[in-house]
Order: structure tokens, then sequence, then C-alpha cells
């Protein structure tokens, strides 16, 4: 009968081996899917590869595709490592998406370019910690489990949305396609690269995964987060207080997945559609996970996640087989993540207890 | 005011209740099930959806309807026993577990249902359960076709909500998976296997789970769509606490839960200049607000979420 | 004598590294009463687990009434007629009394609990043997000692004949002891034979017929009580002659910390109900009770997480009120928490970091942590507290319990602080590192800290304080010397007996 027994020492190299394993292995799974769609498994992952970073155009489509699975890969990431369970990244998207549409339409849309977007980009992170608020508050009032109060409210933001773009928000020119006005031109950011989709988010990303990962390595309140995540009331008595730590971590959570709402429609589309994320926050959470929560990691993962769903649309075309190929190789991973998470903590022995 | 009064005075209203609680009710009495012995099935969400693509698809391809319901108890089973073994045997976060679980099961059944039926302008669509009107009780006024001409799914929710009760207070099982769900080192120095017991718990609560989900495809709804299931998952785990993990709250939960839904659908044709999408989240914010109310006093089973480990004490 | 019921044979058991059981060998008599002695880690639960199932033996049987006992099953041991009444108990607040005794009974796909004739069955034997209890009482709702009886009722009701209690007076009173004790006697009396685990030699001496002392997983002597001693005891218990450090003659100095009628509320409890004490630098007051007479809310106010509703705290003079944990620790108080997992150390933090974390003010700059001096005072501390099992960067809980708590005292100790706040500070520990611990306490004592000793060990208390309080039901008694009062007079403060005052007897 086996059993686990606890490693003492966590070597570097399995935890840098496990992200690798677990993707490996979630590749093999998601090649028998291919397999029973009757198409070629190798030539799949050639394609996959490809469709992902086989010309300039598609290496730019994938790292535009990262920008805001870093942003919600730094939301759970942060908000995970001290135990507050923010799934509401995908509402806080849109409340990020749609703030800025509204004020980087009409109510600010006369400011200079220098100021209108760094200004935006903050409205849209202020409207992610708004939203978070809520699960917030429960759980400080009223001891609610913040998960299910944060998955429903997602909903509940999708539908508000869908609201504000039927109604206040409503792009007269877009002849009936639900979409909101669009944000004035100079409010777009610009691109990194010329003649593609990539922009300077992306940047602003990857900068914003360093200054997380500096916080949560160097400050005072890295440290003390960190505490109050493993260990709340041993937190507590060392003088962590613990009611502003949450708040203050679940506002940067919030913040950062709004801000990926703000960034993504400031980049690419310049206007909100009820499907303007296609699961960014819950990829977020798989982000997160591959990265071991680490924010450095974070960017990885998120380049990861975004070669299967950029390289996997493609590949599914030409193959013929459904497009859901990415979505269930990157749920795979998590779950195969995680059982490798679980051998770098434990080894097996063959005794009887 | 008038309007208010027509629709609560209409059986059409009633029906409809035990109709949208159908789903809910097998979601929540599994989700309880699972919770009771421990254990946080976030999975719902996904093992629904994973009930009602392929419970639809049995169907399609010629099964009839209670087998195609039983099939989709068995898969939700089968996602039962993975859940079971990263959370019970391994002992990972139950939420992530949980979350991941749900990602999977939704994506994958997609892309079950797109590999074999393709895109087309109309989804197919099969024929779903007919409502069986129960013999001299449904020819009462009023009471008889609300409540007594329902599909035969919808009686078998209420009949498990009832069964489950006796057997969690009245049997030596439900005594065990208590017992389990309280703490699970009383129940093995008793000479229990809480490991087993929990497994026991979470496929069989998994299993309904997968059954409100084909009650969605096979009842209420004749064909299969993506995200068809909309948080009904979510809303369940909601449910259990405002329940406070009884079986009989439960059942007066979902149907409490179902009336306002059902009356807000009405509502929306009576009221005029309202957004619609304000009546749609009105079910989503009473959730929220049940859940608000009841989780300082609801009595959680004192080792929900916490993975037990032999010998560790 | 009497028929052998119980014999372990060369039973064995290692985890990990460690050795836990050593070639063990024991027997139990039919009507028989024997202490299992020991120090903590010396393997006496483990051995016990390994004889109920929780554990599977390396080498090694065991035989009852001859026959051999299936191994690592509970259940085969219950159906073996071995009952076990654990330290920590293994109930289930949420359910009844009834429930709790019933799981794990019945087969389990019946269709119908047989409550009511498990009622009955409940109810004869809590009537045989004196143990009452109200089936239908939630279990949460009753005390300690009446949750205890529970756990006792579990193992009759499944007709044991061989009854295990794994220190059983932790929690219980004086009086309650004696009444556990005398239920014991009479159980032995009716044919049930007894192993119960203790460390505390007084009632291993008056209970027991028998005594086995285990050492680093050996069995190290058996005795019979009537031909040994205390003294005797200690010293097969711990390998050598015992000397804990004993206090010298100190003079205190000024009044540093005072508590004036203080009530302090938890939940809308009143848990400390107007106590008063006041501490004086360079001596040992000590508090003395079973644990949860209000030592929890004692140690909480003290350290700074928790506030008062009434009357009055001085520090220095001052008034205590807004003084948070970091200004706690920042005036000089340093705090031994009763939880030394729980709330002493995180332990997936690295060493250096449990030794900041609580005056993160003094290793930080402009809000960065200054990871090398955390590092550097961490490495001091491993030095001069001799803690053994890691270096700085390793994580914190790799290390025993002794050393842990060694780096808990190092951290609050490497600069004499003014004030020392111990709660159960050698809880848990073998003799070696609850020698080390009071001589870190004796030595702050004698730099002049004022040090509040918050104990349930009439021996420390004895050994260390200056002067004596006893908590009981939230209220303190007055302060006595310890040099005009004995274990016997304790004993009895601790149960409630005592003056107050007005000279009027405060008994609870």
């Amino acid at each position: 009968m086996m059993r686990f027994e606890p490693r003492e020492y966590r070597p570097l190299y399995m935890m840098a081996l496990a992200p690798l394993l677990a993707i490996a292995a979630a590749l093999v799974l998601a090649g028998i899917l291919i397999a029973i769609a009757g198409a070629p498994v190798i030539e799949a992952y050639r394609r996959i590869l490809l469709g992902a970073f086989g010309s300039r155009l598609s290496a730019t489509e994938t790292l535009t595709r990262a920008t805001p699975l870093i942003l919600t890969g730094l939301a759970a990431a942060v908000a995970f490592r001290a135990r507050v369970w923010n799934i509401g990244a995908e509402g806080q998207f849109y409340f990020g998406a749609v703030a800025v549409a509204a004020c980087g339409s009409k109510m600010l849309g006369s400011l200079p370019a220098l100021i209108l977007i760094p200004l935006l980009l903050i409205i849209g992170a202020i409207a992610g910690m708004i939203l978070i608020l809520v699960p917030l508050w429960l759980r400080l009032r009223f001891s609610v489990d913040e998960v299910v109060t944060s998955l429903i409210l997602n909903f509940i933001a999708v539908l508000f949305v869908s609201m504000l773009i039927d109604g206040v928000l409503k792009d007269p020119m877009a002849f009936g396609w639900p979409q909101s006005q669009g944000v004035v031109d100079h409010a777009m950011l610009p691109k990194l690269i010329a003649r593609s989709r990539l922009h300077i988010g992306f940047a602003i990303a990857v900068a914003l995964a360093a200054i997380v990962y500096f916080i949560q390595s160097r400050t005072v309140f890295g440290m003390q987060s960190r505490a109050a995540g493993l260990n709340p009331s041993g937190a507590a008595f060392a003088g962590v207080q613990l009611g502003a730590t949450l708040v203050k971590v679940a506002c940067l959570s919030g913040g950062l997945a709004g801000l990926a709402g703000a960034i993504e429609v400031m980049g690419v589309k310049g206007y909100v559609t009820t499907d303007l994320s296609p699961g960014f926050g819950y990829a977020g959470i798989v982000v997160a996970m591959l990265a071991n929560l680490n924010p450095l990691g974070v960017v990885l993962a998120a380049i990861f996640t975004a070669t299967m769903f950029v390289g996997a649309d493609g590949m599914s075309r030409s193959l013929g087989i459904p497009t859901y190929i990415a979505d269930v190789t990157v749920a795979l991973s998590l779950l195969t993540m995680l059982i490798a998470l679980f051998f770098t903590q434990y080894r097996i022995r063959r005794w009887a207890r | 005011m008038g309007a208010l009064i027509d629709i609560i005075a209409s059986a059409g209203l009633w029906a409809a209740v035990l109709r949208i609680a159908t789903p809910l009710i097998f979601g929540t009495l599994g989700a309880l099930l699972c919770e009771r012995a421990g254990v946080l099935n976030l999975g719902i969400e996904g093992i629904m959806t994973f009930g009602a693509m392929i419970g639809w698809l049995s169907v399609y391809h010629g099964a009839d309807l209670w087998t195609g319901l039983l099939i989709a108890a068995f898969a939700g089973g089968i996602f039962g026993l993975l859940h079971s073994a990263l959370t019970v045997t391994l002992g990972l976060s139950q939420h992530v577990s949980g979350l991941g679980v749900t990602l999977f099961a939704s994506s994958f059944s997609y892309y079950i249902f797109r590999l074999i039926v393709p895109v087309a302008g109309t989804p197919p669509t099969i024929v779903p359960f007919q409502p069986v009107a129960i013999p001299g009780l449904s020819t009462l006024p009023f009471v008889g076709p609300a409540l007594f001409t329902q599909t035969a799914p919808t009686y078998l929710a209420i009949l498990v909500a009832l069964i489950m009760a006796y057997i969690l207070v009245r049997t030596p099982v439900g005594l065990a998976i208590r017992m389990t769900g309280e703490n699970p080192h009383a129940a093995e120095a008793q000479g229990l296997n809480p490991m087993r017991v929990r497994y026991g718990s979470v496929i069989a609560g998994s299993a309904l789970m997968g059954m409100g989900g084909a009650f969605l495809t096979l009842s209420a709804f004749n064909s299969f769509f993506p995200t068809m299931v909309q948080g009904r998952g979510w809303i369940c785990i909601a449910l259990v606490v405002f329940a406070s993990w009884r079986p009989g709250r439960a059942l007066f939960g979902a149907l409490l839960f179902a009336f306002f839904d059902a009356f807000q659908l009405r509502l929306q044709t009576a009221v005029q200049g309202v957004p619609y999408q304000i009546f749609l989240m009105t079910p989503y914010i009473l959730s929220i607000v049940a859940l608000a109310v009841m989780s300082r006093r609801a009595r959680v089973p004192q080792a929900l979420m916490q993975p037990y480990r032999r010998g560790e004490r | 004598m009497n028929t052998l019921v119980l014999m372990i044979d060369g039973v064995s058991k290692r985890f990990g590294r460690t050795v836990a059981n050593d070639n063990i060998s024991l027997t139990l008599a039919r009507g028989e009463i024997v202490a299992l002695l020991g120090e903590n880690g010396a393997g006496k639960t483990t051995l016990m687990s390994i004889l109920f199932g929780h554990y599977v033996p390396d080498t090694g049987r065991i035989l009852i009434d001859n026959v051999e006992l299936p191994q690592g099953k509970p259940r085969a041991a219950i159906r073996a007629g071995v009952g076990m009444v654990h330290q920590h108990f293994s109930l289930a607040p949420n359910l009844t009394v009834l429930e709790n005794v019933l799981t794990g009974t019945q087969t389990l796909w019946s269709l119908r609990s047989q409550t009511n004739t498990a009622r009955k069955k409940l109810l004869a034997i809590a009537e045989r043997f004196g143990l009452k209890v109200d089936p239908d009482a939630r279990l949460g709702d009753l005390s300690v000692g009446e949750q205890q009886r529970v756990e006792i009722l579990k193992a009759l009701y499944t007709d044991a004949r061989i009854l295990i209690l794994d220190e059983p007076t932790a929690v219980l009173t004086q009086i309650e002891t004696e009444t556990l004790f005398s239920t014991l006697k009479q159980m032995a009396a009716q044919g049930l034979s007894l192993i119960f685990i203790s460390h505390k030699l007084d009632e291993v001496m008056a209970t027991a017929d028998r005594i086995v002392v285990l050492r680093g997983g050996k069995v190290a002597a058996e005795r019979q009580a009537s031909q040994t001693s205390k003294a005797e005891l200690a010293e097969l218990m711990v390998g050598h002659r015992v000397t804990r450090p004993t206090r010298e003659a100190n003079v205190p100095g000024e009044i540093l910390l005072e508590a004036r009628d203080l009530t302090v509320k938890i939940g809308g409890v009143e848990r400390l109900k107007r106590v008063s004490f006041h501490l004086h630098a360079g001596e040992v007051l000590g508090i003395i009770g079973v644990s949860g007479n209000g030592q929890a809310a004692l140690g909480q106010i003290l350290s700074g997480t928790l506030s008062r509703s009434a009357g009055e705290l001085l520090l220095f003079g001052k008034p205590m009120d807004d003084l948070d944990v970091a200004a706690i620790v920042g005036a000089g108080i340093g705090r031994i928490p009763e939880d030394r997992n729980g709330d002493g150390a995180i332990g997936e933090m690295a060493i250096w970091e449990n030794a900041v974390l609580e005056r993160l003010s003094s290793f930080s700059k402009s809000g960065l942590v200054d990871r090398r001096a955390g590092m550097a005072f961490a490495q001091q501390i491993i030095d001069t507290f001799d803690v053994r099992g890691g270096n700085p960067a390793s994580r914190t809980r790799l290390l025993s319990g002794g050393n842990m708590q060694k780096l808990i005292l190092g951290r609050n100790l490497y600069e004499p602080p003014r004030i020392l706040i111990a709660a159960q500070p050698a809880r848990g520990l073998d003799e070696g590192a609850v020698a080390a611990v009071h001589s870190r306490i004796l030595e702050a004592r004698r730099q002049g800290t004022a040090v509040l000793l918050i104990s349930e060990d009439l021996d420390e208390v004895i050994a260390l304080a200056d002067r004596i309080q006893a908590i009981v039901g939230g209220r303190l008694s007055a302060p006595i010397n310890a040099d005009q009062t004995n274990a016997r007079l304790l004993g009895l403060m601790m149960s409630g007996e005592w003056k107050d005052e007005s000279g009027a007897d405060d008994a609870i």
C-alpha cells in the first residue's frame, strides 16, 4: 500500500521541472483527444508551435494574447499567495474594460495622450478594485467564503456590462452590433512592433510582474501578506494586521485584473463587447498555478497558455478538430501541475502505513 | 400591482418553479453530500455541463431518456472520482482542484460535443421528458397543473431530497458520513475508513450533479449549447450554505430560489422600461444575499476542506 | 496471579529516520492497571497507537488472549476488545453524545440506526461505571470532564476489556482527576485491564499496580508501584539524575506591569473577571491553573491581540490601551505563546523570517526588509540558544518542538526584554529541553526581566516562581509567596478553593 512522506527539502531543480513535466503530461493527454478526432498527433503539435511562433505575425499575436493573461495571472497569484480566493478576475476584467470605454470616449477624450493613457489605466485598475471589494466586504463582515461570491459576481458583472453596452455606452455607429463606444484614437496604446497587434501593454504587464515580484520578496508588506496566507494565527500573533493586509492584497489583485481589461481595450480593439474575454480570468488561475504563484514565472506561464490558444486555434482550423482543444489542454495542465506540485512536496514509500 | 398578483396567481408560474428548481435540487443535494463528508466540490459547474452534454448526446444517438440520465450520472461519478483522487488521496487544495475539474469538464464537454455535432444554423434537438400527470392529483384545480403535472425527473429530485434527509440522520451510513465530515480522525478511531467514506460521498454527490445537468438538456431545453449552465453550479454551492447542510432545507432553498427566478422571468414581460439584464441579475444577487444571511449562523461540518492524513493527529 | 490478557512482543516502529519504538515487549494481566511512563518523545503514544491499530509496526506482534491481533486496523482492535481514550478527544462537537458513541458500531448498510436499543445500552453502561451522561446532549456543549466521560463510554460501549488511556488528566481539574482514577480502579475491580500513559509521577504512583518506563523508544525498566519511588522513576525516565534548575534568591525591583480589576471578553463572554496582579522586575509571577480557565485571554491581552473591557492595565505606570503587537514588542515585552506551532512560528517560512517577523521595524528600512541583518540575527540566536536542526535559511517546520521553542525564546531573550510573558513554555518538551527553557527563564529573571509564567505544571511553577496566583474560571486568587506553599495547597487553589481579599471563601 502506498504512503506519502513529506520531503524535507525541495530542491530547486524539482521546482523548475514541475511545470515542464505538467505541460508535457497535459500535451500527451491532449494528444489522445486529438487522436480521437482522427487527426495526426505529432503533426498537430508541430502546427501548434508553428501557429504560435511560426511567423513574425503569429509571434506578435501570441505575445499580444499573453498580455491579459500575464495580468490576470498576476491577479490570481497575488491573491492565492495570501489565501484570498479571488475567482472574480473575469468580472473585474470587464469592469476595467467598461470603465475605460466610458471615460476614454466622451468624458476625458479631450485630454492629451500623455495624461490620458496613464489616467485611463489607473481608472481601469480602480474599477477592478471596486468590484473585488464586494466579496471582500462580505468575507470581512459576514464571514462569507469569497470563492462563491466572486464567482457569482462574474455573471452579474457581465450582465451589467451588457446592460451598459445596450444603453448608455451604445455605439450608434455599430449598426446594431452590441458594442460600446470606442475610446478616442489617441487613447489607444502605441504599438511595440509596427504592423502588428503587439502593443506596449505587453511591456507594461512584464514590468508589473517584476514590480510584484519585488514587492513580494523584498518589502515588509510582501513578507507579511505571505505570512498571513501561510498561517493566519501565527501572523496575527506576530503583529500582522490581517484585515488590513487582506484588503491591500485584494485591491492589488482586483486592480491587476481590472487593468487587464483596460489594457485589452486600449491595446487591441478600442471598444468593449460582451465576448471581449474568452475566459481570461479563469485562464489566469491556470497561469498562476503553473507558475507556482511566482510573479516572474507568471510571464512564462502566460506565454505558454497564449501559445496554446493561438497555436491551437490555427492548428484546429487546419486539421478540422474543435477549437476547444486549447481550453482542454490548458485545463489539463492545471490538473497535472497540481499533481506535479504534490510530488515536489511528498515522496512515495511503498510500505504498508 | 395587478400585474404582480396575476403572475403569482397563474399556475404556469408554479409549474415553472418546480421545473427550474429541479437541476438546482440535484446539484445542491450533490454538493451537500460531498460537503457533509468534508469535501468542497467546486467541480459542480463543469460536472453539470458535462452531464448536460453526455445525457443529450446519448439520447441523440438513440438511447432512451432514462438511460441518458443514468449515463450523465455515471459520467458525473467519474469526475467525482477524479476530484476525490486529487483531494482525498493527494490532499490537494479543494478549491483549486475543484476549479480544475470544472475547467476540464466544461472544455472537455464542448470538445466532444463539437466533434460529434458540427456547428449548424439551428442546433439539433431531441424529444425531452414529457410531463407526467399524477393520476387523481393532477386534476385538482390550480395545484393540479402546477404541482402534479411535472416531468419524472422532477418527482425524482424531490424523492432524492427526502431519501437523503432520512439516510443522513437515521442510518449508520449517514452517521458515518457525518462523522467523517466533523472529525475524520474520530471516525477512524471507531473503525471507519474516512477516505473511503469521502470517496463514496464525492462520487455519489457528483453523480447527482451530473443528473442535474442532464435535466437541463433532457427536460428543460432539448438541445445542448456551450455555457448553458450559466453559473447554476455556483448557485447550488451557495444554496448548500443557505440550507445549513440539510437536505430538507436544500429542497426548500432551491424552490425559493426557483420562485424568484421564475418570477423575474415573467416580470420582464409585465414591466416595461427596465433593461432585461437587471432581471437576469436578480437570481445571482439573491444567492449572494442568501449566503450573507446564513454564513455566520449555519453549522459548518467541522472538517470541511481539511484534508485527512492518516496518523497526523 | 491472573491470566494474561495482552502480550506485546518485540514491537518496533520507525518514522523516516526516527525510531519511535525499539523492540518493545510488554504484558498486561486481567484486572491490572499498568502505567506507561516516560517523557515526551519516549514512544508511549506510538506504542499504544500501534496496539489500537492506528499504525502498523515494522516488526513484532500483539496477542490478545493468546490470539494474534491483525495489525493496522482499529476495527480489529475494537473487535478484540481494545478501547482507546485519546489524549485529544476523538469526538465531534456538532453531534450528540449518542451519535458519537454509535459511530461505527452498526453494520454500515442496514436501513435503520437502532437508536433506541443503543440509548438503553449506553445508559446501562453509564450507570454501571458511574459515568453520568445525557445521550441527546450536543457534545460541544459539555464540559471537558464530561466529554472525556463520553470518550470512555465509547470504548466501554464496544465491550472493551482492555482500556488504553492517553494522558487522561491533561485537561482535568484536581477533583475530576480524583474521580477519574477512582472510576478506573472500580473498572479494574470489575475485570477490566487498563493501561494509562502519563508523565505525572504522582498519579502513576497512586493509581498503577505496575509501571513500565519507556526511554528513547525502549523499555527502560519495569517496577511494581509498591516497590519504587518518585525519585527512582524520575531517574529511570530520564536516564540520569534529574536536575532541573531552581531559582536562587533575588531582590525584586519596581513594578513594571500591573492589572487592577481587569475584565476581558472574548466573543461577548467574560473570560477574565476582575483580575488583579502586579509584576516586579527581576521576579517570576506564576499563574497556575488547568487549561481553559482564562489563560488564553490573559495571554492574548498581554500580547496585544485583544483589548480589555473594563478595569485597568498599566505598563510602566501608564495605561496600556491602544497598544498593538508592534508597539508591545517595541516596548520591550517578549511573548512566548502557548501554541508554538500555531501562533509561535510560521512553519513554511525560513528560520530567519520567523526570527524577525514580529519585530520587522528593527529589521527593515523604508518598507524594505533587511535580509542580511535578519539572517545574521537568526544565526546569533542559533549559536547562543543552541537551536539545532537548521540554518537561518531552512524551513522552520523542520525543527523539533524543543528547538522551535529555543528559537522562540531566543528571538525574545537575545536582547533581554523588560517583561517576558511565557505561556506553557515547557509543554510537550523532553527533559533536556525543559531544563534549557527553565534555565533561560531564570537567567532572564536574574538580569532583571519581569516574568509572567502561565503554566499548568505544578512542579514548574514551584521551581521557577517567586509568587503564585491560581486562575480558575477567569478569576485570580491573591498572590502567595512560593516559600509559603506546597503542591497540595496549590492543587486546592487550582480547584478554586481560596480565600479572597474579604476573607470569604471564593469557591467556584
